[in-house]
């Protein structure tokens, strides 16, 4: 967990979540979500029928690597809640990074808590993510 | 889209944290876990979305036996995807009928290897807006309460589904 006394706002934590996303990737994450649609990972179907440039990783896909970047940061157990929006799409080869940046520090239900706002980008400069979350920390 | 059994799993919990690139032991290494605070192996915090998998109806998922899959096989597209025979949406979001545009969990409680949870779907706000990227938009929210076996609420999830008129441009 975080502790208050090593943080301060406009701290910020940045990780690479994936270099050259591969379709392998998408697959896993469908058969462990339950998320099948072919859209992710049928690219007869994404290219022929549905008329997109190649099949796209689940926007669940995108949260959850930028989840790694937050819970590794923050620490298990610590997120209070953890909101995004889904701003592009996110294709195999992409390259992702992400940055949590910390907004507030305050008290709330009695605890400690730290806001993080949150940006996961692509290799062109695109952000795929955004979004914001908050994390219990040690006082 | 109501489930009422969600088998929260070991192995179920280290494959959706492998898909996801997440190596934390607290996913997959029982000894480790039991050593820290959280007593245990806990779910990493988008494994709600696996609730799909125990939805019976669940949208987009072929069923055994069922009217078909609209992926490819023979053709580049089978069956049509009928809206009638599925629930229409997520676990935790609101996607299956189109895009997902947002979502957004609040974390009540832990989600531990081992519990037995419930969720329940109700439907939220509805909206549309124009878009140069792919035509009009209709958005609709649908927020899903998590409660573990002893009643409790784990987790509230809310998602926003978004149905594009065309293919997004990239």
């Amino acid at each position: 967990m975080l502790k208050e006394s090593e943080i301060k706002i406009g701290d910020k934590h940045t990780t690479t979540l994936v270099e050259d996303l591969k379709r392998t990737q998408i697959v896993q994450y469908a058969g462990a979500s339950g998320d099948y649609n072919p859209l992710h990972t049928d690219e007869i179907f994404t290219t022929q029928v549905a008329g997109y440039p190649s099949v796209f990783a689940h926007g669940m896909l995108s949260m959850g690597l930028t989840g790694t970047m937050l819970t590794n940061y923050v620490g298990d157990g610590a997120l209070k809640k953890y909101g995004v929006r889904f701003t592009n799409q996110v294709w195999p080869g992409d390259t992702l990074k992400s940055t949590a940046t910390i907004v507030d520090i305050r008290e709330q239900d009695g605890e400690r808590v730290v806001d993080l706002q949150i940006e996961t980008t692509n290799q062109n400069d695109v952000a795929v993510i955004t979004g914001n979350a908050t994390a219990k920390i040690e006082s | 889209m109501a489930i009422d059994k969600f088998l929260v799993e070991a192995s179920h919990i280290m494959m959706f944290a492998r898909s996801v690139g997440d190596d934390n032991p607290i996913y997959h290494d029982e000894e480790y876990a039991n050593k820290t605070d959280l007593g245990g192996i806990i779910a990493p915090p988008t494994f709600a979305q696996s609730s799909a998998q125990f939805d019976p109806n669940y949208f987009l998922r072929p069923k055994i036996g069922g009217e078909g899959w609209f992926g490819s096989g023979k053709d580049a597209s089978g069956a049509k995807p009928s809206s009638s025979s599925g629930s229409g949406e997520s676990g935790g979001g609101g996607a299956a009928m189109g895009l997902h545009a947002e979502q957004h969990f609040e974390y009540h409680l832990p989600v531990k290897a081992g519990d037995v949870l419930s969720a329940t779907t109700k439907p939220g706000n509805t909206w549309e807006k124009e878009s140069k990227r792919a035509g009009k938009l209709k958005f609709s929210e649908s927020v899903t309460e998590y409660r573990n076996q002893n009643g409790d609420l784990v987790i509230t999830a809310t998602g926003v589904g978004v149905q594009t008129e065309r293919a997004v441009d990239s």
